[in-house]
């Protein structure tokens, strides 16, 4: 910035100057700065794909913002909870834009992560050096899903507490200690108010805690290696004379300016739904959970929130309770597996072979399908197909480790490239 | 195979029509939110014929005299009863433990009722209704066979009876299949009139079930068009530092 030499405000100029001086000196704030961001190298072919973790933080934010708000008002007591949403939907001040901001957000979430891990996908964002980073990531998802999962209950409909009252009996199909294990994770016999009271102390402190350390792994681990690119190609192979990777640019000003316009383009859809679709369809909320949660009436049809469904079609696609739950574990254990059953020399798609694309494109339309087939009941046809789709998601992993090994790929350049 | 597939196509596609069970496919209710004197005579119609058993316990009265433009005497006069403050909320009069005797089960609250069941639902109940002596009161409902709430506006529609036609499935077996309603006696309104009042109605309680609705679309507009004007500035900036980068 330039100097102000004279006029009413060099003296707080200089002052203000000084003060970053002083605070500097004891602990390095413009090092930081300039090793993180003014001097962090970024490739500078990064394209659409490379939006969403910024998203992702941004919507971290947006969570915890909203959140702190909505818990001034919220009450977490099977008593008051229902009501306490609806007092903050229709009596206080911005209450209703708080909580469709929340709702809302927390689909945006796993809309961004999941775009985020399909980019991971594409590009081999996963393999060496970036094993840990992707780890990390996929621990960073686990982690919001229980965050979502715990979340959930808090509202007090009808499908809040069946849905708990569900996935928490999931856990007593596990031998010897799962009725006991379920007994603990409820503090009661079945999902009540003690339920409902440790699930909120574990969506608004516990887990964010975690997840907010985790982020920080996330993204120190990522300025180690480097971002990756759509080419897969290591940008700190050539280096210029002032010791930079030629084809990097640094992080500030390039990307926080390009990812300003992805943050605002994001807020536009965003705000779309906020304001014309906070429903969106009953996706996002689910009539059921217009009604207050009764114990006694159970939903003729329970499914959780779409996110949710491809795991829960694995899951009702095996007849039996504890094969099912071992099967969907293993759907989210197999993903942290990635890094070691992709055998490919090259990273990016562009550079692999027509069996890989064609794998991942059925990988990406199976989740999907399944996550439509988790929102039907599960008879007959539906069924039958979950069956179908589960099998294929699997190969995918099963496969992955003969077909990334003995394809042939194309040459990788030399340096970045440009597609548009 | 072919059939295998017609069927698993069936399935993707939406619909409100089942083969079996006493499921009718729902009528649009059409209603327009932004009419403020549909809204009106919807919340005269609610106090007149639901309030009486329903609650909406998280309605304000101050809250509608405000968002309805409705009089501080016509408040009083018709909403509120006599014990009741403006910053109460409508909770009915009928103890629960008695409308479970009465009724079966006490009805529900209808606050949320527009976002829990839908309005299409709500119109398409409300105009089901028929005579059915083997009902304890006297009519059942189509859309909700066996439910345990009179005909609330057996007065303003009249009542009607359900006509079945016996029909033969693929299997073989007869089964009895609506057919039409017959009038049994009429009601002080036509049948344009009374799904008008129904349309008024159902456009109350969507107005109840989220009083800031049309706040929030008109809010939204100006935050979008704000966003949009902003995302176009953001996207010169961005072009402009980008200019040295080849």
């Amino acid at each position: 910035m330039r100097p102000v030499r004279s006029g009413p405000f060099a003296a707080i100029a200089r002052e203000a100057a000084e003060l970053g001086h002083w605070i500097d000196a004891r602990m390095g704030i413009s090092r930081f700065w300039r090793s993180q961001a003014a001097e962090y190298y970024a490739p500078k072919n990064l394209n659409f794909w490379y939006f969403f973790g910024s998203l992702a933080l941004l919507v971290l934010v947006l969570q915890i913002v909203t959140g702190i708000f909505l818990t001034m008002n919220y009450k977490p007591s099977a008593e008051q909870a229902f009501a306490s949403v609806e007092y903050i939907m229709r009596d206080v001040s911005w209450g209703w834009l708080i909580r469709y901001m929340h709702s809302t957000g927390a689909s945006a979430f796993f809309i961004v992560i999941y775009l985020h891990m399909f980019r991971g996908l594409m590009y081999g964002s996963y393999k060496a050096p970036r094993e840990l980073l992707w780890i990390i990531g996929m621990l960073i998802y686990v982690c919001l899903m229980a965050e979502a999962f715990f979340g959930y209950l808090l509202p007090w409909g009808q499908m809040s507490y069946w849905g708990a009252q569900v996935i928490t009996s999931l856990f007593g199909a596990i031998p010897v200690v799962g009725d006991t294990l379920m007994e603990w994770l409820r503090g009661d016999f079945y999902v009540s108010d003690i339920t409902l009271n440790r699930f909120f102390a574990l969506h608004v402190i516990a887990i964010p805690l975690v997840l907010l350390a985790l982020v920080v792994a996330h993204l120190a681990a990522l300025h180690e290696v480097g971002s990756n690119n759509p080419d897969g190609v290591e940008i700190k192979k050539y280096k210029g004379p002032d010791h930079h990777p030629v084809d990097g640019i640094p992080f500030h000003p390039y990307y926080t300016v390009k990812d300003i316009v992805g943050v605002v383009f994001f807020l536009t859809l965003f705000a779309a739904v906020v304001f014309f679709a906070p429903d969106f369809y009953g996706l996002f909320l689910e009539p059921a959970n217009f009604e207050p949660a009764d114990p006694l009436k159970t939903p003729a049809h329970i499914a959780p929130v779409w996110y949710f469904t491809p795991f829960y079609a694995i899951l009702r696609a095996v007849p039996d309770k504890l094969g099912g739950v071992l099967l969907m574990g293993l759907a989210i254990v197999a993903l942290f597996l990635l890094p070691w059953l992709d055998r490919s020399p090259v990273k990016s798609i562009r550079y692999r072979g027509p069996v890989f694309r064609l794998a991942l494109m059925l990988f990406a339309i199976t989740f999907i399908i399944l996550g439509y087939l988790g929102m039907r009941p599960a008879t007959g046809v539906y069924t039958l197909l979950a069956q179908v789709f589960t099998t294929i998601y699997f190969l995918f992993f099963v496969t992955m480790p003969f077909f990334t090994r003995y394809e042939k790929t194309r040459p990788i350049p030399d340096r970045v490239t440009y597609h548009g | 195979m072919a059939s295998r597939l017609a069927v698993f196509v069936s399935m993707l596609v939406p619909t409100g029509v089942l083969a079996a069970g006493g499921t009718i496919e729902l009528e649009q209710a059409n209603n327009n939110f932004s009419n403020l004197s549909s809204l009106q005579r919807g919340a005269s119609y609610f106090t007149s014929y639901c309030y009486g058993c329903h609650s909406a316990r998280y309605v304000r009265f101050n809250r509608l005299q405000a968002d309805l433009d409705i009089g501080e005497e016509q408040l009083k006069r018709n909403f509120m009863f006599a014990a009741d403050k403006p910053h109460d909320t409508m909770t009915t009069a009928m103890p629960a433990d008695k409308a479970t005797v009465w009724f079966g089960q006490s009805p529900p609250d209808l606050s949320l009722a527009a976002r829990s069941r839908g309005t299409d639902w709500i119109y398409t109940y409300l105009k089901n209704f028929y005579v059915d002596e083997s009902r304890p009161l006297g009519v059942n409902n189509r859309l909700l066979p066996g439910a345990s709430m009179p005909h609330a506006l057996w007065e303003l529609e009249g009542l009607k009876r359900a006509v079945f036609a016996e029909h033969e499935d693929a299997a073989g077996n007869v089964v009895k299949l609506f057919d039409r309603y017959e009038t049994v006696t009429p009601g002080l309104m036509s049948g344009d009139e009374y799904e008008q009042t129904l349309r008024d109605l159902v456009n109350f309680l969507e107005y109840i079930s989220e009083p800031v609705k049309i706040q929030r679309q008109r809010l939204g507009l100006k935050v979008i068009l704000f966003l949009v004007f902003f995302l176009v500035l953001t996207y010169f900036l961005k072009r402009e530092y980008w200019k040295d980068v080849n």
